[in-house]
């Protein structure tokens, strides 16, 4: 049973994220990274990790990937790109190199390591979640005795994103021209 | 904890009795929905001195039935602009979620007894569902549900439905801060996310046995007020209906939809409106709870589900008393009024719940506790306002510079 | 009922068993982390104070953040005499369930980052005013970002590690596109941001394969399960997540593969926040890199050890010698940038006390240094940052001499002309890989220094021995015949003057900074469980 879950879900997972990649339309891309998102909230379930599964959905499918479309239609940028100009040539085939690359090599580090982990005695006490209770108490413990200061760095992090979008946000006054402007005005 | 239902292992009855839940709760959203469209032109028409619906069906009641048929007989427009699988696809995307989020609604059950009923020998919830995380299966639901308006909007390739997708958007985003703050509030209380445990802790005695230990009265009423703005906001209902300002938009976000992709839009308002004043009902003022007696499937069948559908129609009323009375508020008016006022409104409060639990828990001396947070509440509330009057001001300087 | 009742009759109600799972929180060191604080919350007063002060005096947030970044140095001063082992000091610990370590290293490279910052500040006071764009947000973030980087070089734990890289980082994207008039600026964000983002997906996922192999994201736990059992399992999984992370922190510190954003952000971005990219990012850049493999990972050194290795060789070489190609001053320090941290990779390949502790004095004395050398960018560049190629530099030294003579140290300083604190700087560094046995790695980097070498003079003869003005330039028109003098604001030119100072000081009393550097070290590699 879990197998299967696992199986679905995966491919959900996978279509998803090459389906992101595949469209040419940028709103089809980032439906299929919706697609993606669910995926790995059905593995969080299939984990027994509902709060994660619900975070997920809310945070990246709810939010974050909503904000994506939301810029997508407000500039008008769906129109499928034109891949036909390559700016440097020969970087396509690089990159896809780069990225089998990185994929093959990742994917001989995970599958070698997994043959033995299940036998490996657990090292961690982060590791040992009690299963008997649910997943947001073991969550919460966990935020507020071991990562605590993570917990809190979290919170500067998120006030100087806040702070950097405002600064970023803020346009300059009409009467004051592009410095480039200014050059081309002189000369 | 979780149903009593798949304790015992999973055999037959219990898939038959699974299957039975799914028909029920999925039957008895219609129906409240089909009541909901009646009832919301009737009432409005009251508020208007006209009679409304009073055709089809005794007093009207079949109004919405014929309307639906009418709508499924219709003809299938696919605009020639429009994004042929994605305008396919939004519909289901608002519909669907729509469906699930009620799942985890407790419709019935007497929760001085545990909260569960007796159906084919077996012990069960009265409700489809009950996650370990169901507030925020609500929460992830609301948030699908964004797509399919936002999608509809896009994908019709016309102007006024893109405007419109981009409004709800932004609305809803906006909104769902301040539902999820208000919605913390009750989870601190409760101190579980399982909607079934949520009505379990809401049924005791209460104060003086009079006034019901509802989470209404515990969280104090602003995070049911907050919730209940925002919910309104989330679906948007008047007086947040800038998503459907025909006045502005035509239509809004379903334009260029007609037949049963329109009718699914419209379904899915309306249960999500049902749904929200379901989640009111649980959150706020204790489900299925209330008074009961009588010999046992009286005590654990009807009662519950009466007062759980008696405060149903009470919100159900309350959105369309909204509606009736409110006019529509200005873009800008929506977004102050959401990012301004009800986020740091519930902000404030869920911390003011935090204090006073901490110092519960801690011992503090009350009186103490409370001046230091009057202290704070002053001075958060200055520094708010100064800095919220300083943004203005920044603002018309510079639309002076720019003018 | 009123809600204040409401409250008290919830006061009054008993506790219920559900919610009453008391949690007992992990003890602070508020002491260990008062740096910390210092840098972060004051810049948070300081926005806050921006926005409702109607009117400050000139120069308010540049002395504001002076004075915020100096408390926070002479605080974590005070901290190095308690946790170095000098004069009965407590020595180094970690505090907030072990996530923080508070040594030596952590406190050196905290005032390294401080000192950036003041001087970052000191030459932002005229720049900001000059274009038209004064505010406290520059100087908040400054404060952030290298909140962000006291943070990293003070990580005992690689989620904390990661999150000070963003929080150093953030700041700096946005600061890297402040200057919104300019869309160079603009693209230099723009730029920076997104293959920053790249690189920290990197670190993310290098966090999880380490994670994964060694069941824990606490660098001294991950230390000590390597110790027993130094081969793990997932010893391919431990490589493959320490090869992302280097991958990570091989942009932020622009290591060679991973430089392509340095030359645009540098020239892109405003002068006194690539005085600070180049000074405190880079310095919070390798305080994490240090951390992570000289010391977590230095039973794993032979596996690392290449890698780093042919990094610094590539670092080094490229740098220099794309900086010879370059017109542009602040595209040349860019490269030359690259080609100084090939000099840090050095030290940190090397994997010895004595590596590390040249990577700190290198830090501190580059970071002088480079400091300097924008200061005076700043100021020549002019409004809208227009003249920066080498032409804005002729004739420098008949026009301004104090100011010529002040560059060149600080240029000589970067060629490792010895009496500067540059020539101690790359003899620590060489002297390490030669200690170490790395001959021919020692002898690269003095290849690269000579390439490099040729950079710097070639601004110093455009200064002193080049003819002033072509009169038959350009298109042949007369130009004007003496360009405007530089304009120095006062605060500019006493950076200028103090990083002079410090790095003759240095240059001729070296003993000062590598003490300091030296006892930093040893307590790092041991400090760890």
């Amino acid at each position: 049973m879990e197998f299967v879950v696992f199986l679905i879900a995966g491919a959900i997972v996978v279509g998803g994220a090459i389906g992101v990649l595949a469209f040419a339309n940028p709103v089809h891309a980032a439906l299929s990274l919706v697609a993606t998102l669910f995926g790995v909230a059905v593995l969080f379930v299939a984990q027994n990790a509902q709060f994660l599964a619900a975070v997920q959905v809310i945070v990246y499918a709810g939010a974050i990937v909503v904000l994506f479309l939301f810029v997508i239609m407000l500039l008008g940028v769906d129109r499928s790109d034109d891949l036909r100009v390559e700016p440097i040539v020969g970087q396509r085939p690089l990159a896809l190199l780069a990225g089998v690359g990185v994929l093959a090599a990742s994917l001989v580090a995970v599958l070698s390591a997994g043959g033995s982990t299940a036998t490996r005695t657990v090292r961690s006490t982060a590791v040992a979640i009690p299963t008997e209770e649910p997943d947001v108490t073991s969550l919460g413990r966990l935020l507020f005795t071991d990562h605590v200061l993570a917990l809190e760095i979290t919170a500067i992090l998120l006030t100087v994103a806040v702070v950097g979008a405002v600064v970023l946000a803020r346009r300059p006054g009409r009467d004051e021209p592009s410095v480039e402007a200014d050059v081309e005005a002189e000369a | 904890m979780g149903d009593p239902l798949y304790a015992g292992g999973i055999g037959l009855t219990v898939v038959l009795v699974t299957l039975l839940k799914v028909l029920v709760t999925f039957v008895l959203l219609l129906v409240a929905t089909m009541f909901m469209v009646w009832f919301e032109r009737k009432i409005v028409a009251d508020m208007q001195h006209r009679i409304g619906p009073n055709r089809a069906g005794p007093w009207g009641l079949l109004q919405t039935l014929a309307d639906g048929t009418k709508l499924f007989f219709k003809e299938d427009l696919l605009p020639d602009r429009a994004d042929r699988i994605v305008f396919r696809l939004a519909p289901v995307l608002a519909v669907v979620p729509a469906f699930l989020a009620f799942a985890i609604v407790p419709i019935g059950g007497n929760f001085a007894e545990g909260g569960t009923v007796s159906m084919f020998g077996r012990e069960t919830f009265l409700q489809l569902a009950d996650p370990p995380v169901g507030v925020l299966f609500f929460l992830a639901m609301s948030g699908i549900g964004v797509y399919g308006v936002m999608l509809a909007g896009w994908s019709s390739g016309s102007k006024y439905p893109l405007l419109g997708g981009v409004r709800a958007t932004a609305q809803i985003v906006s909104y769902e801060a301040a539902l999820g703050l208000s919605l913390a509030s009750v989870i601190l209380v409760n101190g579980t996310l399982s909607t079934h445990q949520i009505v379990a802790e809401q049924a005791g005695a209460g104060f003086g046995g009079i006034i019901p230990n509802w989470n209404l009265v515990v969280t104090g009423v602003v995070p049911a007020i907050i919730f209940l703005i925002a919910g309104t906001a989330e679906l948007n209902r008047p007086p947040f209906d800038l998503v459907e300002a025909e006045q502005e938009l035509v239509g809004g976000f379903n334009t260029e939809y007609s037949s049963i992709r329109f009718a699914l839009f419209f379904l899915a308002e309306f249960m999500n409106t049902v749904t929200m004043s379901a989640l009111v009902v649980t959150l706020f003022l204790g489900g299925p709870s209330g008074p009961v007696w009588g010999p046992e499937p009286v005590r654990t069948w009807f009662f519950p589900i009466f007062w759980f559908l008696l405060k149903l129609v009470v919100f159900l009323f309350v959105f369309v008393w909204f509606r009736g009375t409110l006019p529509r508020l200005r873009y800008d008016q929506l977004m102050d009024l959401g990012w301004k006022a009800l986020i740091p409104l519930a902000l404030g409060w869920f911390l003011l719940l935090g204090a006073v639990r901490v110092a519960r828990n801690e011992g503090w001396n009350l009186v103490v506790t409370f001046g230091a947070i009057t202290v704070v509440v002053v001075v958060a509330v200055t520094l708010l306002n100064l800095s919220l009057r300083a943004a203005q001001r920044q603002r018309l300087a510079d639309a002076e510079v720019n003018a | 009922m009123s809600l204040l009742a409401s409250l008290a009759a919830q006061a009054a109600q008993p506790v219920t068993p559900v919610t009453s799972v008391l949690v007992e929180t992990p003890s602070v060191d508020w002491w260990g982390l008062l740096p910390l604080i210092l840098l972060a919350a004051p810049a948070m007063v300081l926005l806050h104070a921006s926005s409702l002060l109607r009117r400050v005096f000139r120069g308010f947030y540049a002395t504001a953040s002076v004075g915020i970044a100096g408390t926070a140095a002479a605080f974590a001063i005070v901290q190095w005499f308690r946790v170095t082992d000098l004069d009965g000091g407590r020595g180094p610990y970690t505090t907030v369930a072990s996530a923080y370590t508070v040594d030596g290293y952590s406190v050196f490279i905290t005032v390294v980052l401080c000192v950036a910052v003041i001087v970052s500040s000191l030459v932002a006071d005229g720049y900001l005013r000059r274009e038209g764009l004064d505010g406290a947000e520059t100087y908040a973030l400054l404060l952030l970002s290298a909140s962000g980087g006291v943070v990293m070089a003070s990580a005992n734990d690689l989620i904390v590690l990661f999150l000070g890289l963003e929080v150093l980082s953030i700041p700096v994207y946005v600061l890297a596109a402040s200057h919104l008039r300019r869309s160079a600026s603009q693209e230099a964000g723009f730029k920076y941001f997104i293959l920053g983002a790249f690189a920290s997906a990197f670190f993310l996922y290098g966090i999880a394969l380490v994670y994964g192999a060694t069941g824990s994201t606490n660098l001294g736990t991950i230390r000590q399960t390597l110790q027993d059992d130094p081969f793990v399992d997932g010893g391919a999984l431990l490589l493959a997540g320490a090869a992302f992370l280097l991958v990570g922190f091989g942009f932020k510190v622009a290591a060679v593969p991973f430089h392509a954003w340095t030359p645009d952000v540098y020239q892109g971005a405003p002068s006194p926040v690539v005085s600070y990219m180049a000074s405190g990012v880079k310095a919070a850049g390798f305080a994490g890199l240090v951390r992570v493999f000289d010391v977590t990972l230095a039973g794993q050194v032979r596996d690392w050890q290449p890698i780093v290795v042919g990094l610094a060789v590539l670092t080094l070489l490229g740098g220099s010698v794309l900086a010879v190609a370059q017109t542009d001053v602040k595209r040349m320090l860019a490269y030359s940038s690259i080609s100084h941290a090939g000099f840090l990779l050095v030290g940190v390949a090397v994997a010895s006390p004595e590596g590390a502790a040249a990577v700190l004095f290198y830090l501190a004395a580059y970071g002088l240094m480079i400091g300097g050398t924008f200061a005076v960018v700043t100021a020549v560049a002019g409004p809208g940052e227009q003249a920066t190629g080498i032409d804005a530099f002729r004739g420098l030294g008949r026009r301004q001499p104090m100011l010529a003579l002040g560059f060149t140290v600080l240029l000589f300083a970067q060629t490792g002309v010895p009496l500067t604190s540059g020539f101690f700087a790359k003899f620590g560094v060489i002297k390490a890989a030669v200690d170490g046995g790395w001959y021919w790695l020692a002898a690269v980097a003095m290849l690269s220094a000579v390439v490099g070498a040729f950079v710097y003079l070639r601004l110093v003869v455009a200064m002193f021995m080049v003819e002033d003005i072509d009169p038959h330039h350009g298109d042949g028109d007369v130009v004007a015949a003496t360009p405007a003098p530089v304009a120095m604001p006062a605060a500019l030119t006493l950076a200028l003057a103090a990083t002079v100072v410090a790095t003759l000081v240095v240059g001729f009393l070296p003993g000062l900074l590598t003490d300091l550097a030296g006892d930093a070290v040893p307590v790092v590699l041991a400090t760890l469980p």
